[in-house]
């Protein structure tokens, strides 16, 4: 298992294991919150896990409401949290 | 309350609004419904408030009464069901005079048209495909968060004195001599003289627990439903396609192009019609073809994820009418029910007529050509010559 291998998550380092899924990756760090909601500011992570809800949606490499739970790691990738 | 003075059957929009106006009329009500508020017809619904996609005659009266009724209804309980005057936009995609003839009928009877004529459509709505050229504006038109709103009005009702029971299923409607005396329900039973039947597209079933008969029956369509946007789409932009595929009696598919945006960014495109009884079959040939014709009126939208999918039933009458009035058979028994896929726009309308009826108060229209007796004559002959 490769453990040397980083997303980055707003510009912090974030270690992920291959195969990892963004959110897997970001969970296991203590990133609780993926990101707020757009009208009341309310931390939004994942729900459902399985990518039905959307609740998980981040930034990757600029494309917005990409789900976290669904996409697999890659070394390098830039995730932001989006309203 | 086991004794209310009258009992309203479905706690969708229809039914809320009805229960309202009895209860603000000084009566006290219940409502039941099997399930929780907005589980059937409403839950499905887009929210839309429209005078655009009516036809001249007795529904388009209605219509516009109503549409300023949503407006008092908000004045009423509050500014809590995103109700927004966005207006309608009427595209036509081939050739444009149909739909000027027919702005042309709608406007002698109260509507308010503005004719777009010369590309003008771009400036209300920038992102439209650039060879789009005629249009309609109607600013009358309306949309709603319909769930949002049935659950305002009946909580409206319950803290003037109302009372709501969800998970309780009609059982039977019991009436003596000709004349309803109560209800029983899978949560008990209940006593009263008047029963309002809101039961949307299962408006048929709960006549039959009366002995009566209603012939509503469903019409499948789907809505797709984009992840939050920028705003893109400024006003209800439709296919003036849709006004014939609304009227039409056929029972094989038919779609045209609705595309809308909500106040929450998400972006709805509809809409397909289909008589396929209450079957809830995922379709994705229609989706596809829905999306399609949305992303040609629309060309921004192919960029733009689709969330989620999902289809419900409009209550369809034989002659596409609502059914608003006193049963044939069974006094005090009152339908309002049958809006098709105008149920959300028309409810405070029907509210309030139902209600002037039933009370015997005088009516804002004629109200003869939504009774109910209209589909039951023949059965009420029946029934005098026995």
């Amino acid at each position: 298992m490769k453990t040397n291998t980083y997303v980055i998550f707003n510009g912090n380092s974030i270690p992920f294991n291959e195969g990892e899924s963004v959110a897997a990756a970001l969970l296991r760090s203590g990133e609780e919150s993926l990101r707020e909601t757009r009208f009341h500011g309310k931390p939004r992570a994942i729900f459902c896990g399985i990518g039905v809800c959307f609740d998980c949606v981040v930034a990757i490499d600029g494309v917005p409401n990409q789900r976290a739970c669904i996409i697999e790691c890659r070394e390098g990738m830039k995730i932001e949290s989006r309203p | 309350m086991k004794n209310p003075d009258a009992i309203v059957i479905g706690a969708g929009i229809v039914g809320a609004t009805v229960a309202l106006s009895l209860t603000n009329a000084g009566l006290q009500v219940l409502i039941v419904d099997r399930g929780p508020v907005s589980s059937g017809t409403t839950g499905a619904g887009e929210g839309n408030i429209l005078v655009s996609d009516k036809e001249p005659g007795p529904e388009l009266t209605l219509a516009l009464r109503s549409r300023d009724l949503w407006f008092d209804l908000q004045d009423d309980v509050g500014d809590c069901f995103e109700l927004e005057a966005k207006g309608g936009v009427v595209v036509a995609r081939r050739d444009p005079e149909p739909l000027f003839h027919l702005a042309k009928k709608q406007e002698q009877c109260g509507v308010l048209i503005q004719k777009l004529d010369n590309y003008a459509v771009h400036e209300l709505e920038p992102y439209i495909h650039p060879e789009i050229e005629h249009g309609i504006l109607y600013s009358q038109d309306a949309q709603c968060q319909p769930m949002l709103a049935a659950a305002h009005v009946i909580r409206a009702v319950v803290n003037r004195g109302g009372k709501f029971i969800a998970g309780a299923e009609v059982q039977r409607i019991l009436h003596h001599n000709g004349s309803v005396s109560g209800i029983e329900t899978t949560q008990g039973s209940f006593s009263t003289k008047i029963v309002v039947n809101a039961a949307g597209t299962w408006a048929g079933n709960i006549a039959e627990r009366a002995g009566s008969q209603l012939p509503i029956a469903p019409r499948k369509g789907f809505i797709l439903v984009t992840e939050p946007v920028n705003k893109y789409i400024f006003h209800k932009v439709y296919d003036s396609d849709y006004v014939a595929n609304v009227a039409s009696s056929d029972a094989d598919l038919q779609t045209s192009t609705v595309v809308e945006g909500t106040q929450s960014g998400t972006i709805l495109i509809g809409a397909s019609r289909q008589r396929v009884g209450f079957d809830t079959t995922m379709n994705y040939e229609i989706v596809r073809r829905l999306a399609a014709q949305a992303t040609s009126l629309f060309p921004i939208l192919r960029d733009v994820q689709l969330l989620r999918i999902y289809s419900g039933f409009r209550p369809y009458a034989p002659d596409h009418l609502p059914v608003i009035g006193e049963d044939a058979q069974v006094n005090g028994l009152w339908h309002s029910a049958g809006h098709e896929g105008a149920g959300i726009g028309l409810a405070p309308g029907s509210a309030q007529l139902l209600t002037d009826r039933i009370l015997a108060r005088d009516t804002f229209m004629d109200a003869e050509p939504f009774s109910p007796k209209r589909f039951q004559s023949s059965l009420t002959q029946l029934r005098s010559a026995i």
